[in-house]
């Protein structure tokens, strides 16, 4: 037994799919899709516990068939700055992405999930992209890439916006935080640090072209350090470790302070739907300041594998699974991030595309769906009608610890996406009855300074 | 790891005794004395061989009848167990063909028997708790059985020592 996830995938192909399948090395159905797609030659049938084993640093027992497995050679994955501090902790090292990561530590994931929505947990988010973007004309430079109102935007905001292609697809999910009208920041996808990397770059030269001038620094992931700190009592452990007012930096706002002589910045968001704080900061001090809020009582480290049933609860998009290419923002009920301005003005990539469906709808709508009685649904699980015809897939699922049932993100045609409806999901050749339900499963807890 | 089942085969035939006398107390439903006795008739399988496959299940067999687990190096990679899909009573199934899930918060991960035959009985309590497979992978949270009908699949298993063994030596 102990072959993790593959069949969630495979379920609505042929065998054949599944033969090609059998041995990737997917350490979770739900979070790595890289290395799902990872094809690995049949003999090499494996069972998870042995990738998982291998991909386990801590262990030591890397195997160099691990290597050879893989059709294409992969890079060597690569640390955050607080690599030691999760192998001290004895945190399950996995390749997300190409980055060595905690799934979890000692703890269950459940239950560490659990003590995110009780107190807090800090995860390490160093392997995103850190991006300092500036210049006379950074403001026309962002919002030509992405959806969202940079002009309007107050300085200290940050917002969640969309980088997408001329076909209106999502090429990835960001945060871009102004500091002012000539500098912002911005955080995007580990997973598509190459892609973000080339996007600006190309837009950046473009922009040189053009006689305008825009600056781009990509934060050294072994020099600037991000984690996030979530759960509801983020903030008086920020009080308690650090001088900082945070009465009036509500959710979606950014601060830059210093602690150690050193400047940091503290932006009040997440990836949990509770109240949380992203903090960006030299590598530096990042063990000194990540240990200061672990000795606050009822901290934890907290690994990938909360973080994905916390933001699943959430609501929230996990890019390359949930979100891509080929998804639109409207089709992925993100209509909200295009801007009103920017909808007039229709001058952003796939504007065209993106306006039409705004108007005469989609052929596919992202939902969230609960399985009351059955068993978890995972990533590539059909949807059904109730008649039984195929009709979508599950992009992200799972068992919910704080509803204690399963619950699924996934596409259907818009006549099926309405809340309440009943739909059948299907697992293991069988069908059980899920019920389309409204996102975030779980009722969210940012901070809003009312 | 090897040490670890070592000690927990050992820890279960000493404390059995003392296991099933608590079930005694805490439960008096006509119901669970019916499960006692079970697990009185499953306790003669701690004397018998306990045989492994490269996939982390174990079989111990009595007479005709295999009762199939998995083993605690499985259970402890899985993590949690929330859900157990566990094969229909009276389902012929295949040795090595997929027959059933565990999933956990992390991963829905297959199950295989390790012989072929009919399915006779499934852990009901397994079912409704699943977490008995991470706390008692051996006993409580035995799986399934099955009624074997090709006793030579018995000889590719692994013993204890081998499967110990089979950890030890990395099984990528």
């Amino acid at each position: 037994m102990i072959r993790f996830g593959v069949r969630g995938r495979s379920v609505c192909f042929e065998s054949l799919d599944k033969h090609l399948k059998l041995g990737s090395i997917r350490e979770s159905s739900t979070i790595f899709k890289s290395s799902s797609e990872r094809t690995i030659p049949k003999q090499r049938l494996r069972c998870l516990i042995d990738s998982e084993t291998r991909s386990n640093e801590t262990e030591g027992r890397r195997s160099s068939s691990t290597a050879s497995a893989s059709t294409a050679p992969t890079p060597e994955p690569r640390k955050t700055c607080l690599h030691d501090l999760h192998v001290e902790n004895r945190g399950k090292i996995i390749n997300f992405s190409g980055w060595l990561l905690p799934v979890q530590y000692q703890e269950a994931i459940a239950a560490s999930h659990q003590h995110t929505r009780t107190f807090a947990s800090l995860f390490d988010v160093g392997h995103m992209l850190q991006t300092q973007v500036s210049g006379k004309d950074v403001t026309e430079f962002l919002e030509s890439l992405t959806t969202s109102d940079l002009k309007n935007l107050n300085t200290g905001s940050a917002v969640l916006t969309v980088f997408t292609n001329e076909n209106g697809g999502i090429l990835d999910d960001l945060i871009i935080t102004k500091d002012n009208d000539d500098k912002y920041f911005v955080v995007s996808n580990a997973a598509r640090r190459d892609e973000d990397t080339e996007l600006l770059l190309q837009q950046q030269e473009n922009y040189k072209r053009r006689g305008k001038s825009v600056k781009l620094q990509f934060l050294d992931p072994l020099e600037q350090s991000l984690v996030a700190l979530q759960g509801p009592t983020a903030a008086s452990v920020l009080r308690a470790i650090m001088k900082i007012n945070l009465t009036h930096l509500s959710f979606m706002n950014s601060v830059e302070t210093t602690v150690f002589g050193n400047p940091i910045r503290v932006t009040r968001c997440g990836y949990t739907g509770e109240d949380g704080f992203e903090i960006s900061m030299p590598a530096k001090i990042a063990r000194t300041l990540v240990q200061a809020i672990l000795d606050t009582p009822d901290t934890k480290l907290a690994g990938l594998g909360a973080r994905d049933s916390l933001r699943l609860e959430a609501g929230l998009c996990l890019y390359g699974h949930d979100i891509d290419e080929e998804t639109t923002p409207v089709e992925a009920g993100l209509t909200w991030l295009i801007a009103k301005r920017r909808r007039e003005e229709a001058n952003f990539p796939g504007a065209k595309r993106i306006l039409s469906q705004i108007k005469t709808g989609t052929v596919k709508k992202r939902i969230g769906l609960t399985v009351v009685h059955g068993p978890p649904v995972r990533e590539g699980a059909c949807i059904l009608t109730p008649e039984g015809e195929r009709v979508g897939k599950i992009t992200s699922g799972g068992p919910s610890p704080t509803l204690g049932r399963s619950i699924a993100m996934g596409y259907v045609p818009p006549e099926l996406a309405h809340y309440g409806g009943g739909i059948l999901v299907e697992v293991r050749g069988k069908t059980y009855k899920a019920t389309v339900t409204k996102m975030p499963f779980v009722k969210t807890n940012y901070y809003t300074a009312k | 790891m090897a040490k670890v089942i070592v000690q927990m085969t050992k820890y279960t035939a000493k404390t059995f005794s003392h296991t099933s006398r608590e079930y005694l107390f805490n439960f008096s439903a006509p119901k669970v004395s019916l499960y006692f006795s079970r697990s009185i008739a499953n306790s003669r399988s701690l004397n018998v061989e306990r045989f492994y496959t490269e996939k982390h299940e174990w079989i111990t067999v009595d007479g005709n009848i295999g009762i199939i687990g998995i083993s605690n190096y499985a259970q402890e990679a899985l993590g949690d167990v929330v859900y157990a899909q566990l094969p229909d009573v009276g389902s012929e199934i295949e040795k090595e063909a997929e027959c059933g899930a565990l999933e956990s918060v992390k991963a829905a991960s297959e199950l295989y028997s390790p012989v072929s035959g009919k399915v006779i009985e499934k852990n009901e309590e397994v079912e409704k708790t699943p977490s008995l497979i991470n706390t008692s992978c051996y006993e409580r949270g035995w799986l399934f059985k099955v009624e074997l009908n090709k006793f030579d699949e018995l000889k590719g298993l692994m013993n204890e020592k081998a499967y110990n063994e089979f950890l030890k030596s990395d099984p990528a």
